[in-house]
């Protein structure tokens, strides 16, 4: 069994209203070094196959078609393996 | 009585505008809309297919992107393929965008807030089948009620959809002035609601269907309706 964790972030181009909100918040509680915030989204798939290279295909097949618009966003695979 | 133009509204599980469609409909034409399961996967042709505003599938993941996989787009698609008028409402628009049949996406809003309340829009474009009845840059008065409403689409798909004149309305103020603080929802160019390159899917986030009768506050959405029929009437048809 392998974890497939599936980040998805808006693109560098794209407003993230939702960052910049939580960057004013962060800031009134005092700078002390922090630059900038974007939000985003994990998306933890469990799942059985072969090894990790078929799941993260698998993944990012599904990532290319449902859990991330290209248009918007950009995404990662990473795979851990379960004990 | 058969309606002269055959109209399909299109109910996904959370939409809640379909019947505000079929009513605006039947208040600007007269005639009846049929109501489509999202789960059909064969369905007869349609003159118009309206995609309404609503929560499909509960807003997850990203509005529209769980709706777009339906049986019932595939139909919409290949109607839509073969020329037949596709309107997308608000969530409606939404859908067609991630089913890429409109280009672009629909952001959170600029202020995270979730708007609901009346807007100005400026018809940027009334040589369309869907703004025919209205004047080239008439002011009307739309309602809108969304959390994710801000258009955004690169840089050169932004310059193809203004130098195609696909932008066909735009938020403006009561004087028809377009300035940026007039788009509620922070919205690329003050886009609220475009065309494909056939012309014949137009995706807006305002809904017309709310001011369709008097009894409502307002008629300006009569237009739209008024001018699909006419176009469908017209060509007998197709």
């Amino acid at each position: 069994m392998f974890k497939a964790i599936v980040t998805v972030m808006f693109k560098k181009s794209v407003l993230d209203p939702q960052g910049a909100a939580v960057e004013r918040a962060l800031k009134s509680h005092g700078r002390s070094g922090l630059v900038s915030v974007r939000v985003g989204k994990v998306i933890e798939l469990i799942m059985d196959a072969p090894n990790e290279a078929a799941v993260e295909a698998q993944a990012a097949e599904w990532a290319d078609k449902l859990l991330a618009n290209p248009i918007m966003e950009n995404y990662t695979v990473k795979v851990e393996k379960l004990s | 009585m058969t309606n002269r133009v055959k109209t399909a509204i299109i109910v996904f599980p959370g939409s809640n505008c379909d019947r505000d469609c079929a009513r605006g409909w039947q208040a600007a034409t007269g005639e009846a809309a049929d109501f489509v399961w999202h789960k059909e996967s064969s369905i007869p042709d349609y003159d118009l297919i309206i995609i309404p505003g609503g929560f499909s599938f509960g807003d997850y993941l990203r509005c529209g992107a769980i709706a777009r996989y339906s049986p019932v787009m595939n139909e919409v698609a290949r109607q839509a393929r073969a020329g037949r008028r596709v309107l997308g409402i608000c969530n409606g628009f939404q859908i067609l965008t991630e089913a890429h049949l409109l280009p672009g996406a629909l952001l959170r809003n600029r202020d995270l807030l979730f708007i609901c309340g009346d807007v100005y829009l400026r018809v940027e474009n009334n040589r369309t089948d869907f703004t025919s009845a209205y004047q080239q840059g008439q002011t009307v008065r739309y309602p809108i009620a969304h959390g994710e409403g801000g258009y955004t689409i690169s840089p050169a798909g932004l310059k193809k959809l203004e130098d195609d004149d696909r932008i066909i309305f735009r938020y403006c103020d009561a004087e028809g002035r377009v300035a940026p603080d007039s788009a509620p929802n922070g919205s690329l160019d003050n886009i609220a609601g475009i065309i494909n390159d056939e012309g014949n899917i137009l995706g807006l986030m305002p809904h017309p269907e709310r001011l369709a009768e008097k009894a409502l506050g307002g008629e300006d959405g009569r237009g739209m309706f008024q001018s699909i029929f006419q176009a469908v009437i017209g060509r007998g048809g197709l």
